[in-house]
């Protein structure tokens, strides 16, 4: 397909985010809208992820990544929305238009009213980890291995170490195994998982591989191709304690150390990202500090469960069709800040518009460690004053979950400031008490 | 016998201690468990663990070189070994559309391997 030359809404990156959001944008009456991606066909990551345990909040069952994207490709078809394949975005300028290059259609430029980045994010690569060594053949980022094993049908070794216990590592090491490979450990240098229990039990347990918390990879061996690596115990600071270094063979090393979210075209745009997500500052309305862009997915902030990314999406299709139509104004004036505190690390939004704002407003964020028995706890200050809106008990908080809460317009009219925090129920009390004595 | 799990029914992943009478199979206790959800988890994992399989089988005449695949129900944990023999072993033909059967009653289980995604006919870019 030629894409025509200006459109009203126009969403960067077609896997489950931009889905998602060109459909609410759909559905909000908009009919300009063109979906640009860069890979041979729609999906986005899902395509690779084959396992199931997808889609349980959304549609009630458990799908596999594949089926999941298909739910929605099948609602882009039918909705008669225009996307373009085999197409890079390589330059969005302040005036929202776009530079794009594919093979089929040579460069283009195109003027969007609206735009939603929904570019998803990267892994992060073994450069970012400063291991000693040389850089043999084997060594892979774990999503690499996947499509390697899910997609292109080739296997990367034959006997393997996993260093990181994110869920995609964790999802590999049973992957690799059902495949024939031989998957010694996985390693992971914080004290506990970032995984999800359900794969530690699927993907290792059941399979005999052993999780070594605690533990990192500090040598390379191997020119050609990777012979062994050594494994090493770290101390509290992460920091490899002298004598406990052990060799272990193996032809691959796969890498599931973090998610990286994809921000060079929004930088190129002027949006203001943040230093704790990588993704952009947006407000309530999942739009940037540049007027009329959007963000959702893994490129605003790395999601667990793709659920999420679907419900974050289609609020900002259908914000940037509000957009489009002229019904929602550039105005910034009202907004306040949402700030985190205490064990919250971020939040999404940062700021909210009080008058603006629905009647519940989606506040998304993640907690630093792992609080067993933890206490979600929102307040509003208001002329120096701290008032509790909001309060919530969890049976554990944890790092790897992304954690929401709903902020009810009436509880927030008037507030200069939203605060959110978490902690132990004995923390969060201290806390509080201590700033109402200050105030007294 | 004393078996020791971790409990996946929620994020708090409570360590579960399941005593099952290893003639009867029956279980005499479970402890760990802070909700009953757990006790129900722990029973059913120590006495017949079931479990999705998924994994990919290769395709011919299709735009890609493989299709993914999974049981269409969960099989016992015991027979994903027996079940992933046939799926190395089978091989399937583009078209192919989610929820085609791939393979019927694999490794006698009862349930099917289906497919996971639509694939279309074209270029193959076959394995070689």
């Amino acid at each position: 397909m030629k894409p025509q030359s200006r459109y009203n809404i126009v969403i960067i990156g077609g896997g489950p985010a931009g889905l998602a959001a060109a459909v609410a944008a759909k559905k909000a009456g908009e009919e300009s809208i063109l979906i640009i991606e860069r890979e041979a066909e729609l999906g986005g990551i899902l395509n690779q992820c084959i396992h199931n345990g997808f889609g349980l909040h959304t549609f009630g069952e458990e799908l596999t990544g594949p089926e999941y994207a298909q739910k929605y490709i099948d609602m882009v078809e039918n909705e008669g929305i225009e996307y373009v394949l085999s197409t890079t975005v390589i330059n969005i300028d302040g005036n929202k238009t776009i530079t794009a290059v594919s093979r089929e259609n040579g460069l283009m430029q195109i003027d969007a009213k609206a735009i939603v980045l929904a570019m998803g994010c990267r892994e992060r690569p073994r450069g970012s980890l400063r291991i000693p060594g040389f850089n043999p053949a084997g060594i892979f980022s774990a999503g690499t291995a996947q499509k390697l094993v899910n997609i292109d049908g080739y296997m990367p070794g034959r006997t393997v170490v996993i260093l990181g216990s994110g869920d995609i590592g964790l999802i590999m090491a049973r992957r690799m195994t059902l495949e024939g490979a031989n998957v010694k450990l996985v390693a992971e240098l914080m004290p506990f998982s970032g995984g999800l229990n359900r794969n530690i039990v699927q993907c290792l347990n059941d399979y005999n591989i052993p999780l070594k918390l605690s533990h990192t990879v500090v040598d390379i061996d191997g020119k050609e191709r990777l012979r062994g690596i050594t494994l090493a115990q770290v101390d509290e600071n992460l920091r490899p304690i002298a004598g406990t270094e052990e060799y272990v063979e193996c032809d691959t090393l796969l890498l599931s150390v973090g998610l990286i979210p994809e921000n060079e075209l929004s930088k190129q745009i002027g949006v203001e990202l943040s230093g704790k997500t990588n993704g952009p500052l947006v407000n309530e309305r999942l739009e940037t500090n540049v007027g009329g862009v959007f963000a959702c997915g893994n490129v605003l902030h790395v999601h667990d469960l793709v659920d999420y990314v679907s419900e974050e999406a289609e609020a900002a299709g259908r914000n940037a069709a509000e957009y489009a139509a002229g019904r929602a104004g550039d105005s910034r004036q009202n907004e306040i800040d949402i700030v985190p505190e205490g064990m919250v690390r971020y939040t999404v939004p940062v700021r909210i518009d009080l008058e603006r704002a629905d009647e519940k407003t989606v506040v998304r964020f993640r907690v630093a460690d792992k609080i067993p028995g933890g206490v979600i706890h929102a307040s509003v200050e208001k002329n120096g004053e701290r008032k509790e809106i909001l309060r919530r008990k969890k049976r554990i908080l944890a790092p790897g979950e992304m954690e929401q809460i709903l902020l009810k317009k009436e509880d927030i009219l008037g507030a200069e400031r939203i605060i959110i925090s978490a902690g132990t129920s004995a923390g969060i009390s201290a806390g509080t008490d201590e700033k109402a004595g200050a105030t007294k | 016998m004393i078996h020791e799990l971790i409990c996946i029914r929620c994020p708090l992943g409570c360590g579960l201690k399941v005593d099952v009478d290893e003639k009867s199979r029956e279980v005499l206790s479970v402890a760990g468990n802070s909700c009953p959800l757990g006790l129900e988890y722990g029973k059913n994992e120590v006495i017949s663990p079931m479990r999705t399989v998924t994994s990919t089988v290769t395709l011919s005449g299709g735009e890609c070189p493989l299709v993914p695949v999974k049981t269409a129900h969960e099989v016992p944990k015991a027979r994903i070994g027996a079940v992933m023999e046939e799926i190395v072993k089978a091989a399937a033909k583009a078209p192919v559309k989610i929820g085609d059967v791939i393979i019927k009653n694999v490794a006698g289980t009862g349930v099917d391997v289906i497919a996971t995604r639509n694939i279309k006919a074209g270029k193959a870019n076959e394995l070689g």
